[in-house]
């Protein structure tokens, strides 16, 4: 009973650790969000360099490891004067990382409207900026909402490596946790799953609920 | 209303696209420059187009009187769909010009050269044509009514109420007003051509282009479609491309009817003069291919 | 010291890391191995028609793919202590890849028409022979781009072994910084090295991805 004890009296340390990887997941995401639709919507771009400069960055964060990407902008950075804190260097390691999957959703959703849309729409003299808000997006929206979820997902997941560039976060809670009660440390691994297990299905649910909300009176 | 100052509005883009269709509506009544008779409100001129190697358009030349109904019939290819690509800028032509109520669509006059056209006289142009899809192309994402409606709101700026006034006019006209709260894929296909019909028409276009309306549709759907498009040419002053299979249709509806074939407008003339004495060998093979027997056009 | 960048120092670098390239690429191969095995168990277990057995299957597919790697390789490397970290981290990546691959599995099989079921089922093949001469081979050829897919992404999370001491490119690079403070190199060089190796890999797998295409 005494080892459940010491668990429960682990929690608040745990709980500190999980406000931070909830702060690094949602920045995260919005940093991802808004750089997936700026890639996504560059690679649709007429000009051939405008695509080829958001190719690149896709292709560039796809081909490297989000770890490396990490250590890379919180440890070589400040060689070149950009000293960000951990937390900056987080988000915007997963921000970009995501981002570069992410935009490669955006577009496929969007070529995957029918040109016939975009045909009528031009049909009915709408600008290029109303066709892409009125028509096109809001049907390219329900098919990005899925991959986005599992990208969600992933993103959540890579909030932990975030421990190792010294931000406290779930997983860094727990590793400072099983050196001062090293008994206790396989309960507090099993226990740290569940919790990234439980806000991975919250996301979940919470994706689907997006979902059947985009495609409310379509089948 | 006189003619300078017409002039002077066609070369600055900064009124709204409505009120110069307004204005370009007077120079006709003035009689400013041909009479409204001889004045062609569509005018191709050595219209060519190319995708890749292959031409499907070879230098087209075609006038459209204002409110004539004009049928293209024609094998599949012949380029009849391409023709009124180009006039709704879905397609750009390769060579060639073509003019709306004496305005070239692609280009601008600057003194007496021709140079090409920004996006904003393309839409100022554009909003005098309006068209309908072989496949409806309808917003999916959006009911009946909102696809009546989204382009005169959005496009037009009308306040909402009147849109919507509007958009039941209109889908009451096509027999359509008690669906108008449903989404697309709720009706038939008969149904959803005649909704597009409707969210052409709302726009008031000068001409209306038919890209086989009825091509995609059951066989016991075309006949509701058809109708629905005679009733407007009947009544209209608007001017109409048909691009049919429909040779009863055509001959029922057209004022003129344009045989292409292999990129070139190969015969025209009168229903009469096309499906009882076709000229050209090419015409007469497809009237037969077409109505089962040689001649098959006559009663 | 005071310059951005070595030249010098970068070849070090990339010397030391190159002598521990083939553990990475083990580390890779095996746990692929490893996941592809066992990614079809959980994929064959999701079909079965005893409930437990599919509910468990399909609770394990959720878990394992919505927990972190890190975490998963730390708990596996405090619950094995007596096992070699490299088995582990095999162990962790065949794991946690698993979950994925099963999923990619399970949509190659529903793939299959429900006509070649029925035609094996009329030809008295036994279920056996039916999966293994007649289903598996067609729903796998269709998803082996997919498959060639998460061997790299499974690649590029190798680097994360580093954490429970397997010596590989990601460790070799981080000691090499923290002995010379020359980070930049090291962590540079790691990262060129990867992407020099997983973006061909990710052309091919494009490629053959558009041939399995316009077989189709």
């Amino acid at each position: 009973m005494t080892s459940l004890e010491t668990l429960i009296s682990l929690l608040p340390t745990l709980m500190k650790g999980l406000v931070v990887t909830l702060e690094v997941f949602l920045l995260g995401s919005v940093v991802a969000a808004v750089l997936a639709f700026i890639a996504g919507l560059m690679r649709l771009s007429k000009f051939r360099i405008v695509r080829f400069l958001a190719a690149f960055y896709v292709e560039f964060f796809r081909g490297t490891s989000l770890l490396i990407q990490l250590f890379w902008i919180f440890y070589v950075l400040p060689f070149f004067g950009l000293d960000l804190s951990a937390l900056t260097a987080g988000v915007l390691a997963l921000g970009l990382n995501y981002g570069a999957y992410g935009s490669e959703v955006v577009r496929s959703a969007i070529l995957s409207v029918p040109r016939g849309q975009t045909e009528a729409a031009i049909a009915l003299n709408m600008s290029p900026v109303l066709r892409f808000r009125r028509i096109i997006l809001p049907q390219a929206w329900p098919l990005m909402i899925p991959p986005f979820g599992n990208l969600l997902i992933e993103l959540l997941k890579g909030t932990s490596l975030v421990s190792l560039i010294t931000l406290s976060d779930l997983t860094f809670q727990a590793m400072s946790l099983r050196t001062t009660v090293s008994k206790l440390e396989i309960p507090i691994f099993a226990l740290l799953l569940i919790i990234y297990f439980v806000i991975a299905y919250a996301v979940t649910l919470l994706m689907r609920a997006l979902e059947k909300k985009a495609t409310v009176g379509r089948a | 209303m006189a003619l300078p100052k017409v002039l002077s509005l066609r070369e600055h883009d900064s009124e709204d696209s409505e009120r110069r269709t307004r204005i370009g509506q007077k120079t006709k009544d003035d009689k400013t420059q041909e009479s409204p008779e001889t004045t062609p409100i569509v005018r191709y001129r050595g219209v060519k187009k190319s995708f890749g190697d292959v031409e499907v358009l070879k230098g087209i030349d075609l006038d459209m009187m204002p409110g004539e109904k004009v049928a293209v019939i024609g094998p599949s290819g012949s380029g009849k769909t391409t023709l009124a690509r180009l006039l709704m800028t879905l397609e750009r032509p390769s060579a060639g010009i073509i003019e709306v109520e004496g305005e070239p669509l692609y280009h601008k006059r600057v003194g007496a050269r021709l140079v090409p056209a920004d996006e904003r006289h393309i839409a100022r142009m554009r909003s005098k044509i309006g068209m309908v899809f072989q496949h409806f192309n309808l917003f999916p994402h959006r009911t009946i009514l909102q696809n009546v409606t989204e382009a005169p709101i959005h496009v037009k700026k009308m306040p909402r109420l009147e849109a919507e006034e509007k958009a039941r006019e209109m889908l009451e006209k096509v027999g359509l007003i008690e669906h108008i709260d449903k989404y697309p894929e709720q009706l038939s296909g008969g149904q959803k051509q005649r909704v597009a019909i409707a969210r052409a028409l709302v726009m008031e276009p000068k001409i209306m282009l038919f890209d086989e309306p009825t091509s995609a549709l059951d066989p016991e759907l075309v006949g509701e479609v058809l109708a629905v498009i005679k009733e407007i040419a009947e009544k209209g002053d608007m001017a109409m491309m048909l691009i049919t299979h429909e040779m009863q249709f055509a001959r029922e509806v057209a004022d003129r009817v344009l045989f292409t074939d292999g990129g070139n407008i190969v015969e025209q003339g009168t229903p009469e003069e096309i499906f009882e004495h076709p000229k050209s060998e090419r015409l007469q093979a497809f009237l037969a291919r077409f109505l089962g027997g040689v001649g098959g056009g006559g009663q | 010291m005071s310059e951005i960048w070595n030249w010098q120092t970068a070849a070090d670098v990339f010397w030391k890391l190159t002598k521990v390239v083939p553990v990475t690429l083990e580390a890779t191969f095996l746990g692929f191995a490893l996941a592809a095995v066992l990614g079809l168990v959980w994929a064959l277990m999701r079909r079965s028609r005893f409930r437990p057995v599919s509910l468990l299957a399909y609770w394990m597919i959720e878990f394992v793919r919505s927990t972190p790697l890190l975490v998963q390789l730390l708990f596996l490397y405090l619950a094995l202590p007596r096992f070699p970290v490299f088995v582990i981290g095999v162990t962790g990546l065949g794991l946690h890849y698993s979950a994925y691959l099963a999923e990619v599995y399970r949509g190659g099989i529903e793939a299959v028409p429900q006509g070649q079921w029925e035609a094996a089922r009329a030809l008295n093949f036994s279920p056996f022979k039916t999966w293994t001469r007649i289903i598996l081979p067609q729903a796998v050829r269709p998803i082996i781009p997919v498959m060639g897919n998460y061997l790299i992404v499974l690649f590029k999370e190798t680097p994360l072994l580093f954490t429970i001491n397997v010596v590989e490119m990601m460790s070799v690079a981080k000691k090499f910084g923290s002995h010379t403070f020359q980070y930049t190199e090291a962590y540079t060089i790691v990262g060129v090295l990867f992407f020099l190796m997983s973006y061909p890999s990710s052309l091919l797998v494009r490629w053959a991805e558009r041939r399995m295409a316009l077989k189709q």
